[in-house]
């Protein structure tokens, strides 16, 4: 039968998979919640945060360097982009939004091929991060636990931001009503460019942080910003509690579905079915899961606006 | 309707393609062939997809999902060395119907913003199961072993019978479109798309005309399938990719959306201008991207739309 062990292992996996996809849904819903933007690029930012941060983090060899880097650099980014492009099309349909910034992934991906090279960076951990820390007798890289804890802090962060400041009530305005925002003198077009730049701020930080983990790759946005899209379908879109939630959710289902479907399988299968199937199911099961919350809660889990 | 300019873009259009083959031949580069082909496949995918995007204002992100099964079924079916189009074709198109269906019935449930992630999403199921499908060829795809045989009917190995064969059931596809956005049923998607409430308080029952569109969509793109694995002699995951459905979006704004010969036209467009930057550069994307940025931005409505601008009146978009 299953090891504990393994399982636990994986589930600790799955949470540190899952606070990744959380560091980028939660500016990628506040962006669709508040502006009604379908957004594609974000996973862009993300691949940009990633080779950013590795290429300091190789030259100086200094990780938190190039994370520090990564960061700022990022942002700028993401504030050109707003002012420059997507700002003209908050006011268009959502499929002018898709095409938009469906062209802005075929830049950035032949831009990173341009300067980078087809080929991936592999991130070295500095010796200090590269160690496993025994909980439960179970051996846990000391990386991923810091992964998590930066993850929680930020989400912490982000509660005490959205929640208990000014600037969080006008944000939490705008994604129930922004012509009302907008009608009480509030100069909303700000408001956008904040939260577009702190999305792009996080996802950033998720590329760096992701680096050591899946090395940075052309094409690793697209593949997180599927995955980041079920969590916010799940979660319901502009709340960042529901982001939270889907995010663990969505994390955990992936990985713990990839290591023991075959067993659940093979309970109730024959072996030879159960090993083929297992794969092709266990990369299925999100997308089940967001189809069946749909189906039974259209608004998602968390949603946040009422209308 | 048909509107002058656009019956006369779509003479010449097809007039140009009527006669690629004897290019080809003549100039002897039977590559043209191979482009007209593409041209010709991706441009019933495209009018598909304008079916319900254009004239439904259903924005799919996921429409290369039934390219991909119908391709699939053919691919399929001939590895289990059922190769008679007969039975394989019908059944293709059987299994994107279905397929059309279940997605349509889970997605057509959300609106807006919902709807693209949705359809996105469950494309991106089902090209992750191709993936993991080892017996099929896995991530590698697979390749076909004998094209679909019709008896005698006609040789899809022939590739000049397959271009011509190609160019009818566009043909057909465009007659179908026509036909149905004309009709009764034509008026209540696209009454649906300005109004939804208003449709629905007329009595329409909105969601079953809508779910309609979206399969007869489906089997439309699942022909485009069928045609393409016959057409490259190989099937795989990357034909439901999502970027593939970014490219089919890509044709339809191109040409124009919501007119008949848009689609087509955009589907040609965009093979040329593929062929054409890459001929360049080989980071073509990278001109590539910031043109559809600046379409997007100042060239409303596409080709067709520029063309039509001092003719009628500018189609509204959904």
């Amino acid at each position: 039968m299953v090891d504990p062990h393994l399982l636990f292992e994986q589930l600790f996996n799955g949470v540190q998979y899952g606070i990744l996809l959380f560091l980028l849904a939660a500016g990628l819903t506040l962006v669709f919640g508040i502006m009604d933007m379908m957004n594609l690029a974000h996973g862009s930012l993300y691949m940009l945060g990633a080779y950013i941060a590795a290429t300091v983090a190789l030259a100086t060899d200094s990780f938190l360097l190039g994370i520090a880097v990564a960061l700022p650099a990022t942002l700028i980014v993401g504030i050109f982009l707003e002012v420059v492009i997507l700002r003209k099309l908050y006011d268009r349909g959502h499929l002018d939004q898709v095409l938009a910034t469906f062209g802005m992934i075929l830049f950035f991906n032949e831009l990173v091929r341009l300067i980078w090279g087809p080929a991936g960076i592999e991130v070295p951990l500095p010796s200090i991060l590269n160690q496993s820390v025994t909980l439960f007798s179970i051996p846990l890289p000391l990386y991923r636990i810091l992964v998590i804890g930066v993850g929680l802090a930020v989400a912490g962060f982000l509660y005490i931001l959205v929640v208990k400041t000014k600037i969080g009530m006008l944000i939490r305005a705008g994604a129930s009503n922004r012509e009302m925002v907008g009608a009480l003198g509030i100069d909303i077009k700000k408001i956008f460019t904040l939260v577009f730049g702190l999305g792009a701020a996080l996802a950033a930080l998720a590329g760096a942080m992701a680096g050591p983990i899946f090395a940075a790759t052309i094409g690793m946005g697209e593949n997180i910003l599927i995955q980041v899209l079920v969590v916010i379908v799940i979660g319901g879109i502009g709340s960042i509690r529901g982001a939270f939630v889907g995010a663990l959710l969505i994390g955990v289902i992936e990985i713990m579905g990839r290591s023991f479907l075959d067993d659940l399988f093979k309970l109730f299968l024959p072996v030879n079915a159960a090993e083929t199937a297992a794969p092709a199911a266990a990369s299925m099961l999100i997308y089940i899961l967001m189809a069946l919350v749909l189906f039974f809660r259209p608004q998602g889990l968390f949603p946040a606006r009422s209308g | 309707m048909l509107r002058r300019r656009e019956t006369l873009v779509l003479i010449v259009t097809f007039a140009l393609l009527a006669i690629v083959p004897y290019i080809a031949s003549i100039t002897e580069v039977p590559f043209y062939l191979d482009l007209g082909r593409r041209m010709m496949i991706l441009a019933i995918g495209a009018l598909s997809l304008n079916l319900i995007m254009g004239y439904g204002g259903m924005i799919s992100f996921g429409h290369a999902v039934f390219v991909g099964i119908g391709a699939y079924v053919i691919g399929i079916c001939a590895e289990h060395e059922l190769v008679t189009g007969f039975i394989q074709w019908p059944l293709a198109l059987l299994a994107c119907a279905v397929f059309a269906f279940i997605f349509g019935a889970i997605s057509l449930r959300t609106r807006g913003v919902y709807f693209i992630m949705i359809t996105l999403a469950l494309a991106q199921m089902m090209y992750f199961l191709g993936v993991s499908l080892d017996r099929y060829g896995g991530d590698d795809g697979l390749p076909l072993a004998e094209p679909s045989d019709f008896s005698g009917l006609i040789d899809l190995g022939d590739k000049n019978s397959l271009y011509y064969l190609i160019f009818v059931l566009l043909l057909l596809c465009l007659w179908i479109c026509k036909r149905l956005v004309n009709s009764r049923f034509g008026m209540v998607i696209q009454g649906a798309r300005s109004n939804e409430t208003r449709m629905q308080a007329i009595g329409f029952p909105v969601f079953r005309y809508q779910l309609t569109a979206f399969v007869i969509a489906g089997v439309m793109a699942g022909l485009a399938g069928i045609l393409l694995a016959n057409h490259t002699d190989f099937v795989n995951p990357d034909m439901m990719h999502w970027t593939r459905s970014g490219d089919l979006i890509i044709m339809v704004l191109l040409g124009g959306m919501g007119s008949l010969a848009g689609p087509i036209v955009g589907a040609l467009v965009f093979i040329l201008l593929e062929e054409a930057l890459s001929g360049v550069t080989e980071y073509w994307q990278l001109i590539f991207g910031p043109f559809l940025i600046l379409v997007v931005l100042f060239a409303r409505g596409g080709l067709l739309g520029f063309l039509e601008k001092r003719g009628s009146s500018e189609e509204d978009d959904g």
